[in-house]
Parts: structure tokens; C-alpha cells; sequence
């Protein structure tokens, strides 16, 4: 994860609570989703950024994924989602993201 | 009249040594971790120039090897040498390092650039074997100063070292004791970028068989930016190339937009000829050092070789309606509006669906896009996936949403409409443009109809707007037609006496009705 993103959660998760935030991701395969939902559970995996070593334990979905699909009004994710739906490997993604969960999310 | 493309140069430059001391992946490592093993690891993993001129992608850069060449080979490409593989290509060059350092040389005008005069003599014979460098550049290679005084200049005068393969042989000095945009290492990322720019010119003159006097507009489209501090992007690149490599009747600009610069300098140099303010324009951008090894971590990580090991350029020559080179439409374009939006269906829709259907044409009607061209074999080890195919993919679903593509082949679109990407991770030199050349090519032997080529820029890396950004065009056959100019006097009087006739014909006839 860029590391100017890294900071803002980071200080979001101070501000407002870490039990208080979802992060929502939109990356564009199961790889990349679970190495930015690793990054603000465990910690950054790379080592580089400013959640290297802090475990946030973060709430953290895809936005592909049937529980965030659930929130939405359908007329929005059909104008901004569904397209890319279409293209994403949606099973690999929550695959990847279900694990990172079970493993690290310290508010489900 | 549409203006054409007229033709295209393409060049590579191993840059080996660049990638450790001036790729920023590296010198950010540098700085917060000196004794990392990635450090001490990189250097095992750089390749020789053989084998980053036997590099199937490389190969496929400089027009040796067709993009559907490219494809039937099997990925990842790096590690299986290609033995039909040569410096030059009808395309443009794969440069070494050595022949590198004294083109950077030539194309300092203000005393910066020092060699070892040890390392300039054989170093100078070789460029001279180069088919693009003539007298007018020869000429400029200095003979070069003692090792020993380029060795104060860096330890005493902060100047920038220039190694090759690890050994120091020269310098960039600083432009200026305290101004920070004139410094050693901002002037040798400018004059690395202008000296490849520099390159790309040369081949594309050559490419287009046009005489270097014909060029009446250079727009640069790199990612650097030259000036002092009272000025910080003040440019101009362009005009700085084109008086290295001869052009002595261009003017010329530089114009920014990060990787979607090349679709917006092609879009303005096809309309500046349109319009008849200039004949031919050249659109020209060199590489960016910075770059070099940004996936470098990844990459040594999976036992890879550095594959981010050269600095990339182009330039593509636009001229005047010649009645056979392949046209670019300006009644088609897209792009990114400010209001248009981030979601990728509204990016893929304003820069593909929206120009199209203003020529009432489907995505199925255009034969191959060309997007963000990156080589999946540097980024998908990085974990970017595959870049084109992504935007292949998008482009499908785009057209299966709008009911002109069946869901069933949404499949086989990637390669029916796509190409698979072979150009260095240089930010605006994967963008779009590495097809042009074969595109020319493949509509002048009827072999496609139709291309378009995408732009997209990220923004937000400057920090001033989060707005997405990019603009598309499609490249035509020739319509066939003669530009004005060639209409000859005779035809004029043929034309007019014509007119007169069918007037006074008409004249006669309503005299006839009465």
C-alpha cells in the first residue's frame, strides 16, 4: 500500500477509533487486495511504510464483495461497480480477503 | 485534411549503473536503510547488455519483432534470449551505457558534463558507428578530463558521478551553488532525458525519410521538468533536443500531463498540422533515470534480474496529408472530463465508448486499442498484474455492458483487440504510443483499419488535483485525397473552368425553364 495512504489510515484510526473504521478497497486482483488488507490488519508486510510493525486490526472489505455489494444502492454499483465486476476474479478477492480477516480484524 | 503519421523512432538505453545510484526505489533505500540486503543484493542482479539486447520485449521496442511475434512466445519473456536479436531495429536502437554517457555529454551546452579522458576515446569510436550520430554531434565529444579531477569535483564539489559497470568515469556538475533545480542530480536527470529524446529525434527523421530541416515543431512529453528556482517547469526540452539533433527549423514546447502526455502531444501535434500552422511536428520525450529499478525490490525478492534497466524514448513525426500514410481522426477523440468522474466505467467510457460513438462506430469496430503497453514481466512479479490485459478486459466488459459484445467472448477480446505489452515501466513511454509505429505499419499493409490509442495520467502524484486524467485518438487509413498544397495550378484552372461550365449550364437550363 502507497505509503501516503498508509499514514492517513494510520491517522484516521487515531482520530476517530479503530474500532470505528472500514477500510474499502478497490484493487484489481485477490494478490494486491490481501497485501493492502494485510497492511491495515498486521501491519505492512513490505516493511516500508508507517504501519510497518502496528497492527490496526482494521475492519477491511472489497468492494466487490457480497457484503459490501448488500450496502449499496444497486443503481450506483451498477453505474461505478458492475463493469469492473464483470472483469475481476470476485472468488479469488474474497477468498483473499476472507482469510485476512479470519486472521487479523480485531472488530468483526 | 487529417495530418499523418509519417513515421516513428523508438530507443532503448541500458542503463545499468543508473538503476543503482539514480533509481529512487534505490536511492530512497539509500538513504533509510544503507545496509539492507536488497543493497547488497541488486547488483547480482543486473544483466549484461547482450542480454538486455536479446530481450524479446526490447526486440519488440525496436521494431525487430512484431507485437503478434511477441505473443506467440510463451511468458515470462526475461531469461529466454532471442538469437535473432540486434542493436538496431527499423524502429531505432538499443544503446549501451558508455555511448550513452557521451551523447549526455554532447548534449550539455553549459560546461556540467565531465568524462574520464581514458573512458572517451574508445567510447567515442563506437558512437561513431552508430548510423544517426553524424559530425554535427561527433564533433561535440569532448576529449575528456583526468580521472583524478572528476574524482574532486564529486567528493569537493557535490557534483553528480557517473559510473559505468561500477567504475566512476565522469560527472554532472551543479548548475548553480544553492539552487536546488539547477542541482548535480536534477541536471543529470534532465540531461538523461534530453540526451535519449535527443536519440529518439535522430531515428525518427531517419525512420520517416524526411531531412531534419523539415520539422517546423518539437512538443516534448516526458515527465521531467528543467528550470531554476524563479521558474521550476519553465522547459523547454523540446527545443533543447531539437538543436542537438539538427532540427534547425523547429521551434518547439514541452507539454505535461504524466503518462497521458503522449496521447495529448500527439492529439496537439495532429491538430497544429490540420489547422496548417506547421507542416510537420514532432512529437519526442526521453527517459526518466528516477525509474529505473522502481519494482527492483520485488523483483530481486523472486530471484528476477533487475528487468527495469533502461531508459526508454520516442518521438513520432506528424506531417501534412500525404495521401498514404495512415491519418489521425480528430472528429473521434476522448477524454477525461472534469466532471466525467474515477469510476473505471466512466474512464473506459469517456475515453473509448463516448469518441466512438460520435463516428457512430462500436468498440468491436476498432481493430486493436492500445492502453498503458507496460511488460507484464516487470509488473506482474511487482503484483500490478498485467496492465494491458486489465484494460483489455475493461474494454470488453464495456462493450458487453453496452450490448455490442456478447458475454461469451468477452474471453477472446483481450486478444482479438489487444496486444500483449512490451515497453519499460517508464511512466509516459508505456502509454499508448509504443504501438504507433507498428500501427502505421500494420494499416499501410491492410492488416488492421483501425487503431486507438489511450492516454491515462494519475494525477494526484503532483499533489494538485485527485482528478484521474486521459484522452484517446484512433488512427485511420488514408482517406486517399491529396493534401491542398499538391494540387497543382492546372488542376486549379481544370476546377474553376469546370465551376463556370456547370454554372453556366445551370444558367442555360433555367433560361430554358422560362
Amino acid at each position: 500500500m502507497d505509503l501516503e495512504n498508509q499514514k492517513r489510515v494510520k491517522e484516521f484510526a487515531e482520530q476517530y477509533g479503530a474500532e470505528n473504521i472500514v477500510v474499502l478497497l478497490g484493487a484489481a486482483e485477490g494478490e494486491a487486495s490481501g497485501l493492502a488488507a494485510e497492511t491495515v490488519t498486521a501491519g505492512d508486510p513490505t516493511y516500508a511504510g508507517p504501519l510497518t510493525g502496528v497492527s490496526l486490526g482494521l475492519t477491511v472489505y472489497h468492494i466487490c464483495e457480497p457484503e459490501i455489494k448488500a450496502e449499496v444502492d444497486e443503481g450506483v454499483y451498477e453505474d461505478q461497480i458492475s463493469m469492473m465486476e464483470m472483469v475481476l476474479d470476485v472468488d479469488d478477492i474474497v477468498n483473499e480477503m476472507s482469510g485476512i480477516r479470519d486472521q487479523y480484524c480485531k472488530y468483526l | 485534411m487529417n495530418s499523418v503519421i509519417k513515421g516513428a523512432g523508438y530507443v532503448l538505453v541500458h542503463t545499468p549503473d543508473m538503476v543503482l545510484h539514480a533509481g529512487t526505489t534505490q536511492t530512497t533505500e539509500m538513504i533509510v536503510n544503507p545496509e539492507s540486503e536488497y543493497l547488497k543484493e541488486l547488483p547480482n542482479h543486473l544483466r549484461s547488455y547482450e542480454d538486455v539486447v536479446a530481450y524479446m520485449p526490447n526486440q519488440t521496442y525496436i521494431g525487430n519483432m512484431t507485437p503478434e511475434e511477441l505473443a506467440a512466445n510463451e511468458q515470462p519473456w526475461v531469461g529466454k534470449n532471442w538469437e535473432k536479436a540486434q542493436r538496431y531495429g527499423k524502429f531505432g536502437e538499443i544503446m549501451p551505457q558508455d555511448e550513452f554517457l557521451a551523447l549526455m555529454q554532447v548534449c550539455d551546452v553549459f560546461e556540467l558534463v565531465y568524462l574520464d579522458k581514458e573512458f572517451v576515446g574508445p567510447v567515442k569510436e563506437k558512437l561513431a558507428a552508430d548510423p544517426v550520430m553524424d559530425e554535427s554531434i561527433l564533433s561535440k565529444v569532448a576529449e575528456g578530463i583526468d580521472g583524478a579531477e572528476i574524482k574532486r569535483l564529486v567528493e569537493e564539489e557535490h557534483a553528480e558521478p557517473l559510473y559505468h559497470m561500477n567504475k566512476l568515469v565522469g560527472c554532472v556538475k551543479r548548475a548553480h551553488d544553492v539552487d536546488v533545480n539547477l542541482s548535480a542530480h536534477v541536471m543529470f536527470e534532465n540531461i538523461a532525458c534530453k540526451a535519449s529524446s535527443v536519440l529518439a529525434l535522430l531515428h525518427a527523421v531517419k525512420a520517416a525519410g524526411i531531412n531534419k530541416e523539415d520539422v517546423e515543431y518539437v512538443i516534448d512529453c516526458a515527465e521531467e521538468a528543467c528550470g531554476d528556482m524563479n521558474q521550476r517547469g519553465g522547459g523547454n526540452f523540446a527545443k533543447a533536443a531539437a538543436e542537438v539533433a539538427g532540427l534547425v527549423n523547429a521551434s518547439g514546447s514541452d507539454l505535461r500531463g504524466f503518462c497521458a502526455a503522449p496521447a495529448h502531444a500527439m492529439i496537439e501535434a495532429a491538430s497544429l498540422v490540420k489547422a496548417g500552422s506547421y507542416k510537420c511536428v514532432v512529437v519526442t520525450a526521453g527517459g526518466c533515470t528516477a525509474k529505473l529499478g522502481m519494482n527492483g525490490k520485488d523483483h530481486v525478492k523472486k530471484g528476477l534480474p533487475a528487468i527495469e534497466d533502461v531508459l526508454g524514448g520516442f518521438a513520432i513525426v506528424v506531417s501534412a496529408n500525404d495521401g498514404v500514410n495512415p491519418e489521425i481522426n480528430l472528429d473521434m477523440l476522448g477524454r477525461h472530463c472534469v466532471g466525467t468522474g474515477s469510476a473505471p466505467q466512466n474512464v473506459i467510457g469517456s475515453l473509448v465508448a463516448a469518441p466512438l460513438a460520435k463516428g457512430g462506430l462500436k468498440i468491436t469496430d476498432v481493430d486493436k486499442f492500445s492502453p498503458e503497453m507496460q511488460n507484464p514481466d516487470i509488473t506482474k512479479p511487482a503484483g500490478a498484474g498485467d496492465v494491458p490485459l486489465a484494460n483489455y478486459k475493461m474494454i470488453g466488459a464495456l462493450a458487453v455492458k453496452n450490448g455490442e459484445l456478447d458475454k461469451k467472448e468477452l474471453a477472446s477480446f483481450p486478444e482479438k483487440h489487444g496486444l500483449v505489452g512490451w515497453a519499460p515501466t517508464q511512466g509516459h513511454i508505456p502509454s499508448g504510443a509504443p504501438y504507433i509505429g507498428f500501427a502505421r505499419e500494420d494499416i499501410l499493409a491492410g492488416k488492421i483499419n483501425r487503431a486507438m490509442i489511450i492516454g491515462k495520467g494519475s494525477l494526484f502524484l503532483g499533489r494538485m488535483t485527485n482528478l484521474f486524467d486521459g484522452v484517446s485518438f484512433t488512427i485511420q487509413p488514408n482517406s486517399g485525397a491529396q493534401a491542398e498544397e499538391g494540387v497543382s495550378e492546372e488542376k486549379v484552372k481544370g476546377l474553376i473552368a469546370k465551376a463556370m461550365k456547370d454554372f453556366a449550364e445551370t444558367l442555360m437550363a433555367s433560361a430554358d425553364a422560362e
